[in-house]
């Protein structure tokens, strides 16, 4: 394992405690490690989800930068108007203009406006929190959902082994747009974070940054759990921390977090009850465990 | 002041150009593309310098414009028909969140069956949306409108949005001649857009766009609703009368063409009332007491002025370029209701005319006419909704 040690911009923090996140919540540790990496100078247009609602119960916020919200699945078209405004206005320079979004409002109901903006090559840093079901919600099986896993629309039952889909590339499918910037982060490796979102804030954008960020009420782990989830889905193969810069070329991807020696599957599995069902179907969980190999194959480990 | 030969589209691209947009973010549709195709013109040529984000549907067009007035700047837009309804969920959060965006839309029909041409149903089935809503008879209309829509939308007691009804091709598409108001002359009209109530900038973060619980959401609603239908109102009219005072053309939200001595008065929006106005001529050479009124606003709704050109008319006949299905014609429900509470009430009658580019012809309204004048005769209308000019005959088999 290697991590490079990287310094916290923000001295002060951008997204404050007192929000009605879930205890344990991944995606608020990520916001948190997100802005503190990127800097006051920041502005966010953040998607209808989990992150807005728990965030900024009026007249209350847990933030300390300017932060607009419109809809589900347009954070990145309202980044686009931002990003006009801030040129229109002379205020362009120096500013980090995030688009914040879940799994549901990117991999989703999102995704179209996700792709006119990066081809516009806005200068917008879209950062997704994939906690991997419509969360907010309550537990929905969505795009991002990985095989096998029980929502309250991918009940397992007599006929079901869960999600039936497995989960859509997002970041692959965001780099083939050929956009300068192209990362996974998650939150157990925080400086990895940190240097690629403030790698991203010095390209500017487009960039899109796929933060996985576990979320114990819809994955049912312990609240003190999230960031050992977030750990051994890098140990397990699970989530691939990887980044890709100057454009489309598969060949230039890097992996910045490699596990020396992968750990199985089912020590991910096991510890997460929404793949409970799976645990006496031996060939359900030795198919996980294949697709997971070929992945790694596929990112040379 | 110049004279221009323009189109529609392109009087309300020039008004837009004359208020000095910083944002224009933009989708391309029938009637309504050459707006765009127009603003892109005067970026090429130097003419603009506004920030034009070619977006990939008419959403996030919308969300795109929410994006950059919440940032604080001046943005305008077009659209139509499908794309106008594709907006429909962003229309309600640009009013919400206060941000005084301004849009044309080519008044056009509605899917299914598919159709490109003029008929109101696009906005009337937005006007509660929370914008204010203009309806234009004529070019010059359409351009007046869409500055003076800048004007008002955000003036600090109203912040609201905005749209400009143009009918589709009749208005659109159609040249006419234009008395353009020169950039000097619309610099002195309408201040430059600083918003202070909302603004996104480091350098003094606020929250926009908040989660409203119960206990705080029925006030923002209100609050609005006095932006609305208290304050609106008002700035709508010294607007007016400012811009009667600036370029001398004068506009009322609901103005009156001999209606006196009526008995019969005819209710119409946008390009139709110039039809409707050759209708009353012939019919007033022929004898016949029979008035026009023309309704420009629609949102906010001007209840006491409709009521007042309306007072002493026998029957009222209101020609609905649209329909609220199960209910007859929604601009004929909202007279209707104006009346609700009188003394002495009016019959008011409902026509269906000219949807999805049916064409609303003099004899149309000749007819509109006799069918009222048979309501005086009987004391009660023969149908309460009637449609003109439809062959549902063959295809029903009722009458």
């Amino acid at each position: 394992m290697q991590e490079q040690s990287c310094k916290v911009v923000s001295p002060k923090e951008l997204f404050v405690s007192g929000h009605r996140g879930c205890a344990g919540c991944g995606e608020m540790n990520a916001v948190r490690q997100v802005l503190l990496a990127a800097g006051e100078n920041s502005i966010v247009a953040n998607a209808t989800g989990c992150l807005e609602v728990a965030s900024t119960a009026y007249p209350q916020s847990a933030w300390n930068i300017p932060w607009v919200h419109a809809a589900f699945e347009n954070a990145a078209a309202v980044a686009s108007g931002v990003d006009a405004a801030l040129i229109a206005l002379g205020r362009r320079e120096g500013v980090n203009l995030f688009a914040f979004a879940g799994d549901g409002g990117t991999f989703d109901i999102g995704f179209q406006a996700l792709s006119g903006m990066l081809d516009r090559r806005q200068k917008v840093i879209y950062v997704v929190f994939d906690n991997e079901a419509y969360m907010n919600t309550g537990i929905q099986r969505c795009s991002s959902t990985p095989y096998g896993a029980s929502t309250t629309t991918s009940p397992p039952g007599k006929k079901s082994i869960g999600s039936s889909g497995s989960k859509k590339p997002i970041a692959s499918i965001v780099a083939a747009h050929d956009i300068p910037y192209v990362a996974t982060a998650t939150i157990a490796y925080h400086a990895d974070l940190k240097r690629k979102v403030q790698k991203a804030c010095k390209i500017g954008g487009p960039a899109f940054i796929h933060v996985f960020a576990p979320c114990p009420t819809g994955w049912r782990h312990g609240s003190e759990d999230t960031i050992e989830m977030s750990r051994l889905a890098v140990e397990t193969g699970v989530f691939v921390l990887w980044e890709l810069e100057g454009g489309y070329d598969p060949s230039k991807i890097t992996v910045t977090v490699k596990p020396k020696e992968r750990k199985p599957v089912i020590e991910y599995l096991k510890a997460q009850r929404r793949f409970s069902h799976l645990m006496d179907k031996p060939a359900e969980l030795k198919k996980i465990q294949d697709d997971v190999d070929a992945k790694c194959k596929m990112f040379g480990f | 002041m110049t004279k221009m030969v323009i189109r529609g589209n392109e009087a309300t691209a020039l008004g837009a150009k004359l208020c000095r947009p910083h944002v224009i973010p933009a989708y391309p549709i029938t009637p309504s593309t050459m707006f765009p195709e127009k603003i892109s013109e005067y970026i090429a040529d130097g003419e603009l310098d506004s920030q034009f984000v070619l977006v990939e549907s008419e959403h996030s067009a919308m969300s795109a414009a929410i994006g950059a007035s919440a940032t604080g700047c001046r943005v305008t837009t077009a659209t139509a028909s499908q794309g106008l309804e594709l907006m429909h969920e962003m229309l309600f959060i640009a009013s919400g969140m206060r941000l005084p965006i301004i849009m044309a839309v080519g008044n056009r029909a509605l899917s299914a069956p598919i159709n490109i041409w003029c008929d109101h149903q696009d906005t009337i089935s937005a006007r509660d949306c929370g914008w204010l809503q203009f309806y234009a008879e004529r070019n010059q209309e359409a351009l007046d409108l869409m500055i003076m829509a800048f004007k008002i939308g955000e003036d600090k007691r109203v912040l609201l949005p905005a749209m400009v009804g143009l009918d589709a091709f009749v208005l659109t598409h159609t040249m006419e001649v234009v008395d353009t108001p020169s950039q000097d002359e619309v610099d002195k009209f309408l201040p430059p857009y600083k918003p202070t109530h909302i603004y996104l900038d480091p350098k003094r973060p606020i929250t926009i766009g908040s989660f409203g619980t119960p206990e705080v959401y029925m006030e923002f609603r209100f609050a609005q609703d006095i932006a609305m239908s208290k304050e609106a109102p008002k700035v709508i009219d010294e607007t007016f009368k400012e811009w009667e005072k600036a370029f001398g053309r004068k506009y009322q939200k609901v103005t009156s063409f001999e209606t006196k001595d009526a008995d019969i008065i005819i209710v119409t929006m946008g390009s139709m009332t110039g039809t409707a106005r050759e209708a009353i001529r012939k019919l007033r050479a022929a004898g016949k007491k029979v008035g026009l009124v023309k309704i420009t606003v629609l949102r906010p709704f001007p209840e006491k002025e409709i009521k007042e050109a309306l007072a002493g008319a026998k029957v009222i006949a209101v020609a609905d370029r649209s329909l609220s299905l199960g209910h007859g014609g929604p601009v004929w429900a909202e007279i209707s209701s104006v009346f609700v509470n009188e003394a002495k009430k009016p019959i008011i009658q409902g026509f269906i005319i000219g949807l999805g580019g049916r064409d609303v012809l003099v004899k149309d309204f000749e007819t509109i006419t006799s069918k009222c004048e048979a309501t005086i005769k009987s004391g009660k209308p023969e149908k309460l909704v009637d449609w003109i000019n439809v062959n549902y005959e063959p295809l029903t088999g009722v009458n």
